[in-house]
C-alpha cells in the first residue's frame, strides 16, 4: 500500500473555548479527488489553514506523503509539494499577471535569494509562467495589471500560480465561489484536466460540481468528521442531509 | 525624451556640476544632499520595497561613523577603518533586524525606535569613547588611491563615485528576483509564505542590506564633516532619513533623492532666509502628502501622464495612475 498523500491524525485546534476542530482524522491516498463539506463556521478552511501553516495546531499529526508537517514552517510545507488556493483572493492586485505567476515560480527557484540580477531577463521563469497562464485560458492577458481583470479571471490566475509550483498536494478552497455558470464551466474542465499526480482536496458549496468532482467526500461539522465516504455513501447518510444537503 | 537619454542628462549635470555651481558652499551642499540621498536609499530599501518603518536607522550613522572615527585615531590606517567601521555597523544591523523582526508593524517601529536611542544613549554617556556631548573630531579625509579630496569638488567627485555605485547596487536590488520578493513580502506576506518564500529571512536580508548603505553613507558623513556628535545620530535625524524617503516617494528609486535634495536645501539654504524654517518644511510635508499621498516623484509623474494624455485628447481611464508600492 502506498504511502497516504496527507494524512491527518487527532488534530485539534481552539479559539479560546471555541473548537475549530476537534480530533479530525482523515487518510488522502495519491492522486484522489477529495471533497470537503460541511455548513459555514464547520472548520473546513481552518482545517486548510492548519495544514499549511497558517494556523498552527493545539494538537495532533499532519503528514504529506510520510513527512510530519506541524512542526514545520509554512514555507518547508510548499517546499515538500503543497500548494493551495484561497477562499478570498490573496494576489498581488497592482502587478501583471504573469507576475504573480514568476512570484509562484521564484517561490520554489534557489534564484528568490539573487539580489543582483535582472529578474525581467530571466527568460525561462517567464516562459514557464506564460505557460502556467496558457493552461488556465489567460495567456492573452499575461500583462495586464490584476486588478484590471475580473473576478473570474483571477480566480483562475491563482489555480495557475498553484499548479506553476507542480504541487503534490493540491488545497483548492471554493474555487468557484462568485463565479458566473460560464465562469463556472471554465474552472470546472480546468479541475479536470489537472493530471493524477496531483492529489487534490477540495472545499466547495457548488454541489453539483463537487460531487461529480469527487471520489470521497468527508463531512464537518462544528470541526469534526461526522461522515466519510464514497460520494454514494455520503449523500445517502442521513447525517450529511440533516447538517447539510437538506432533504 | 527616453529614460537613457534623460539619465545621460542627468549624469553630465551632475559630473558638471562643480563648474556649474561654482561657489564652494553649494558644492559642499552638493555632496551633503549626496550622503543624505544614499541614508534615504537605504531606509527605502526597507520602507518602500520592504513596507518596513524604521525609526532607528541614525544608529548605523552612530556605530559606523564612531567606529571609523576610533579606528583612525587607533592609528589604522584609513580604507581598514573605513572598511571595519562598515563591517561593524553592518554586523549591527544583523543583530537590531533579528530583535526588531520579532515584532510586526508598531512593533517594529517601536523596537528600532529604542534601539536607536540606545545608540544615542550610549554614544551620549560614553564620554572616554565618543567624547559625549562634545563629539570626536575625525583626523583628516582620506587619500582615495592617492587623490587628495580635501577642497570641495574633489570631495564632490568622491561622493558622487560611491554614490553612484550604491545607487546602481541598490538599482538592480530593486529589478533583481531577491527584490520581487522583498516587495512581494511588503504586500502579501501570508501569500508569500504560501509561495514558499521565507518571509522573515527576506526581511531580515532586507534589513542587512539597508544597514550595510547606510553604513556606507555614515563614513562618507563622517568624511564630510571631519566631527561626529550624538546630535548626529539623534531620533529627529532617523525622523528625517525617513522623511526623506516618503517626501519624495517611497518604493521609487529617484524618490529618496528627491526627499533628501529638498530636506537638506531647506536645513541649509532656506534656513538662511527664512527663520521659521522648520515650520516652512512641515507645510512642504503637509502639501505634498495631502496632493501626492504617494510622494513627489509617483506624483509628478502621475500629472505629467494626466497632462500628456488630456493634450494627446486619448484618455484612457486610469492611465494615469502610478501603482504606488511598484518599483519605479
Amino acid at each position: 500500500m502506498s504511502t497516504p498523500a496527507l494524512e491527518l491524525a487527532h488534530l485539534d485546534k481552539r479559539f479560546g473555548g471555541l473548537p475549530a476542530t476537534r480530533d479530525v482524522s482523515l487518510t488522502v491516498m495519491p492522486g484522489e479527488r477529495r471533497l470537503i463539506i460541511g455548513p459555514n463556521g464547520a472548520g473546513k478552511t481552518t482545517l486548510f489553514n492548519l495544514i499549511t501553516g497558517d494556523l498552527s495546531a493545539d494538537g495532533g499529526s499532519a503528514r504529506l506523503f510520510g513527512q510530519e508537517l506541524l512542526r514545520m514552517a509554512t514555507q518547508d510545507r510548499v517546499h515538500l509539494g503543497l500548494a493551495r488556493t484561497y477562499q478570498i483572493l490573496t494576489l498581488f492586485p497592482r502587478e501583471r499577471l504573469i507576475h504573480n505567476v514568476v512570484l509562484a515560480l521564484l517561490g520554489l527557484d534557489r534564484r528568490r535569494w539573487n539580489p543582483w540580477s535582472i529578474l525581467a531577463s530571466s527568460r525561462d521563469l517567464y516562459a514557464a509562467a506564460r505557460a502556467a497562464l496558457d493552461r488556465v485560458g489567460l495567456g492573452e492577458s499575461a500583462d495586464r495589471i490584476v486588478s484590471e481583470t475580473s473576478y473570474g479571471e483571477r480566480r483562475r490566475l491563482e489555480l495557475a500560480m498553484a499548479l506553476a509550483q507542480k504541487p503534490r498536494l493540491l488545497l483548492l478552497d471554493e474555487p468557484l465561489a462568485g463565479l458566473s455558470q460560464g465562469e463556472r464551466q471554465t474552472v470546472r474542465s480546468l479541475l479536470d484536466g489537472i493530471p493524477r499526480d496531483v492529489t487534490i482536496v477540495m472545499i466547495e458549496h457548488d454541489m453539483d460540481t463537487a460531487l461529480a468532482f469527487a471520489e470521497r467526500i468527508t463531512v464537518l461539522h462544528y470541526g469534526e468528521v461526522i461522515v466519510e465516504g464514497t460520494r454514494a455513501e455520503v449523500v445517502a447518510d442521513p447525517r450529511t442531509r440533516e447538517v447539510y444537503l437538506g432533504d | 525624451m527616453t529614460r537613457a537619454a534623460a539619465l545621460g542628462l542627468c549624469a553630465l549635470v551632475l559630473l558638471a556640476l562643480p563648474w556649474i555651481i561654482g561657489n564652494e558652499f553649494y558644492v559642499n551642499m552638493a555632496s551633503q544632499v549626496l550622503i543624505y540621498a544614499l541614508f534615504a536609499l537605504s531606509i527605502n530599501m526597507m520602507l518602500g520595497y520592504g513596507g518596513m518603518v524604521s525609526l532607528g536607522h541614525a544608529a548605523y550613522l552612530g556605530i559606523a561613523g564612531y567606529a571609523c572615527i576610533l579606528a583612525t585615531l587607533a592609528g589604522y590606517n584609513q580604507l581598514a577603518a573605513a572598511l571595519f567601521a562598515i563591517a561593524v555597523s553592518t554586523a549591527t544591523a544583523a543583530f537590531f533586524g533579528v530583535l526588531s523582526l520579532r515584532a510586526p508593524g508598531l512593533g517594529f517601529v517601536m523596537i528600532t525606535l529604542a534601539l536607536g536611542q540606545i545608540v544615542w544613549g550610549i554614544a551620549y554617556r560614553a564620554n572616554d569613547l565618543t567624547g559625549g556631548d562634545n563629539g570626536i573630531r575625525h583626523p583628516a579625509r582620506p587619500l582615495p588611491f592617492g587623490i587628495d579630496i580635501r577642497d570641495a569638488p574633489s570631495f564632490y567627485y568622491f561622493t558622487l563615485a560611491v554614490f553612484a555605485g550604491a545607487l546602481f547596487c541598490i538599482w538592480r536590488f530593486a529589478r533583481s528576483p531577491f527584490g520581487a520578493s522583498v516587495m512581494g513580502t511588503r504586500d502579501q506576506p501570508r501569500r508569500m509564505r504560501m509561495l514558499g518564500h521565507h518571509v522573515w529571512l527576506v526581511r531580515w536580508v532586507t534589513f542587512v542590506m539597508a544597514g550595510f548603505w547606510a553604513s556606507v553613507a555614515s563614513v562618507l558623513y563622517v568624511y564630510y564633516n571631519l566631527f561626529l556628535s550624538p546630535h548626529a545620530i539623534s531620533l529627529q535625524q532617523s525622523a528625517e532619513i525617513l522623511l526623506m524617503a516618503i517626501l519624495g516617494g517611497a518604493s521609487t528609486l529617484t524618490g529618496p533623492i528627491v526627499g533628501a535634495a529638498i530636506i537638506t536645501l531647506v536645513k541649509n539654504v532656506v534656513s538662511t532666509y527664512v527663520e521659521r524654517w522648520n515650520t516652512l518644511l512641515g507645510v512642504i510635508f503637509v502639501v505634498v502628502i495631502v496632493f501626492m499621498p504617494y510622494g513627489l516623484v509617483p506624483g509628478c509623474r502621475q500629472l505629467w501622464q494626466r497632462l500628456a494624455t488630456r493634450v494627446s485628447g486619448r484618455g484612457t481611464k486610469g492611465a494615469g495612475a502610478t501603482a504606488p508600492g511598484r518599483a519605479q
